[in-house]
């Protein structure tokens, strides 16, 4: 299955998605400019992911800001990874916060009330 | 002549505006489009001030959120095509003033008066709403608003009420009989 790599930038977030070595990973800021067309292939790649899945998905999210715009697409993803689950497949999301960060402490403990799929909230320290 | 008087006309004015914003501690107005080139830019030459004058990293991220929202809500709301001229489409004006105690971040736009009611009723029920029921808004809107053309998510104003922890305040002024002037102010604590 094809690779995605997005290098991010001051306002889209760095992306990757590979299949084959098991690594999924939203991290950085995300504000893009068209937030539609941004994610776009983000969940096209998912949708074919889930033809043929790995037998644990985990998808790390490491965001140290998102819009609300952004916020909508996010939960597209996540709504993905719900179906995956109703599957029957094992799927984890891992969500990472700065430890200062209550905000998005919070926007995680929103999305796992929202989707149901097994959430982790793990925080980090930027020192 | 006129125009000696007109360039003194426009002196007092330039000097006037200058007191004016040294006496509303403004940092930043602008009038105009808001395009996404113009968000980025006015919102790391925020951050870069805040982060020279040391502002608490939470303060930082809640006026970067907040003023993210203000600007897209102009960009994206701003008189609707149908109704307006499109000159005045996507415009309005910015403004970002640090007080003592507080970060005021205002936005000003004109609206089709048609939509006052609705936007009304909107903030209100945002302003009635403690921190638990616009997390249940929140959570709602995301999963029920649909992605506008223009991008919006229809949650701008819930997040800036839900970031700053306070209400918003905002007011109409009446243009003409089609068009109003949309005021939103937000406030974030430096506490």
């Amino acid at each position: 299955m094809q690779v995605i790599k997005i290098k991010g930038s001051d306002d889209t977030p760095t992306i990757i998605l590979d299949a084959e070595n098991n690594i999924m990973e939203i991290s950085g800021r995300s504000l893009p400019e068209d937030v539609a067309s941004f994610y776009e292939p983000v969940l096209e790649w998912l949708d074919e992911y889930a033809q043929s899945p790995n037998e644990k998905t985990i998808l790390d999210f490491k965001l140290v800001y998102f819009n609300t715009a952004s916020s909508k697409l996010l939960l597209d993803i996540l709504l993905k990874l719900e179906d995956l689950s109703d599957e029957g497949n094992e799927v984890l999301v891992r969500w990472h916060y700065p430890d200062d960060d209550e905000d998005m402490e919070e926007a995680g403990e929103e999305y796992a009330d929202i989707v149901d799929v097994p959430f982790e909230q793990i925080s980090y320290s930027l020192d | 002549m006129a125009e000696i008087v007109n360039r003194h006309n426009f002196l007092d004015f330039v000097y006037d505006f200058y007191l004016k914003m040294k006496s509303k501690d403004v940092n930043l107005v602008y009038e105009g489009e808001i395009t996404h080139q113009i968000t980025k830019a006015f919102t790391s030459l925020t951050e870069s001030k805040m982060l020279r004058e040391e502002e608490p990293n939470t303060v930082q991220k809640k006026v970067f959120h907040v003023m993210v929202e203000c600007l897209q809500n102009i960009s994206k709301h701003a008189s609707q095509p149908e109704t307006a001229s499109a000159e005045k489409e996507g415009k309005g004006i910015f403004m970002i003033s640090k007080g003592e105690s507080e970060y005021l971040v205002t936005t000003g736009n004109t609206i089709p008066t048609e939509k006052i009611d609705g936007l009304r009723y909107m903030l209100e029920n945002i302003n009635n709403l403690d921190k638990e029921g616009l997390k249940k808004l929140y959570k709602q809107q995301i999963r029920e608003g649909r992605l506008s053309e223009k991008g919006g998510a229809g949650l701008g104003f819930i997040d800036i009420a839900k970031k700053t922890g306070r209400p918003l305040e905002y007011h109409f002024l009446t243009v003409d009989k089609d068009e109003s002037f949309f005021v939103l102010t937000s406030s974030i604590s430096r506490k």
